[in-house]
């Protein structure tokens, strides 16, 4: 079938995102991909995962078992990465940035249950990335006045010789790229070598592809997750700059 | 035999593909020497070992863009094909 979701089903060389059905609206064909039902997916899940937590944690016992424990490794480790790279600024942030790891985690790891991975969609990391664009910017302003953003965006020559401004202004715009980038090509770069050996070693592929996607999905998976949120983090903590409020 | 423009651009594109995955040999220098400058930090210090290791495996992550770039104009070259 060639409209597979399931990569490991098909014979051919398969890595494109096909389109389901397609819908009219203002004139133009929209279509819904794989991608559309693979992060609707990946979002059941993590509302599940969401309810069931809040609901263990209604009854939360002092010394916890079982459920709660795994809830509470998890809050535990987020916070604590969090706190280690933005120090005491980074508590308002912890909400946000564990909501995207989450997220990023899952959609990666997706790739080993069979889905195409949400992530190697650019249409899914360039939202993503412009989200931490956002959030940098809102909180350079918040913490700055305009005076020191114009002295920090001509910074290496003194503020009244903008001649550094372009470059400076092309190095903020290329931030959300390169973030988005990244996350898309190492996610469809796994992608595309796992469906090569599922296609073309469709004969002989039993068992140790396993290794393959160890690597591929868990292991490159969890680092990129892990380099995407740690970026935003120490970009926002720049964008704060020193001050203690 | 007779070779349209189209085959002729195609052809070159799987050149050019070729040519611009050869951006993976910056990165692959660069994680080597990350790698060779970790494990002798972790030999002068043991202790830091967690430390040293999750700091190398995030700068080379951070390294490896480059290359993935080589890669993704590659794909563009072979499967989007923007200049047929």
């Amino acid at each position: 079938m060639r409209s597979s979701i399931l990569l490991a089903t098909s014979t051919e060389v398969d890595i494109e995102v096909h389109g389901l059905f397609s819908y009219e609206l203002f004139g133009h064909t929209f279509w819904i991909t794989t991608t559309h039902v693979c992060v609707l997916i990946v979002m059941l899940i993590l509302l599940g995962f969401a309810i069931a937590a809040n609901r263990a944690m209604k009854h939360a016992s002092q010394v916890p078992t079982g459920f709660q424990n795994v809830v509470e490794l998890i809050v535990e480790m987020l916070d604590k990465m969090v706190h280690g790279v933005m120090g005491k600024k980074g508590e308002r942030f912890a909400n946000y940035i564990g909501t995207v790891f989450l997220f990023i985690l899952l959609s990666n790891i997706s790739g080993l249950f069979g889905l195409r991975p949400p992530t190697a969609d650019y249409g899914v990391t360039l939202p993503l990335a412009l989200m931490s664009f956002c959030i940098i910017h809102f909180c350079q302003f918040k913490h700055n006045s305009l005076k020191e953003i114009w002295v920090d965006m001509c910074s290496p020559l003194p503020p009244w010789l903008p001649l550094w401004l372009p470059i400076n202004l092309i190095g903020e715009i290329a931030v959300p790229i390169s973030l988005s980038l990244r996350l898309f090509a190492n996610i469809l770069s796994g992608t595309i070598i796992m469906a090569l050996i599922y296609a073309l070693l469709s004969k002989f592929a039993y068992f140790w592809p396993g290794a393959l996607h160890a690597y591929f999905d868990i292991f490159s998976g969890c680092i990129q997750t892990y380099v995407f949120c740690m970026l935003t983090m120490t970009y926002i903590t720049n964008a704060i700059g020193d001050k203690e409020e | 035999m007779n070779i349209s423009g189209t085959d002729l651009i195609l052809a070159c594109s799987a050149i050019g593909a070729g040519l611009a995955v050869i951006a993976g040999i910056g990165p692959g220098i660069g994680q080597g020497i990350a790698a060779g400058h970790a494990a002798a930090a972790v030999g002068r210090n043991p202790g830091a070992k967690s430390d040293i290791t999750s700091t190398m495996l995030l700068g080379q992550a951070v390294a490896e863009t480059t290359g993935l770039y080589g890669l993704l104009v590659a794909i563009l070259l072979l499967f989007v094909k923007p200049l047929v």
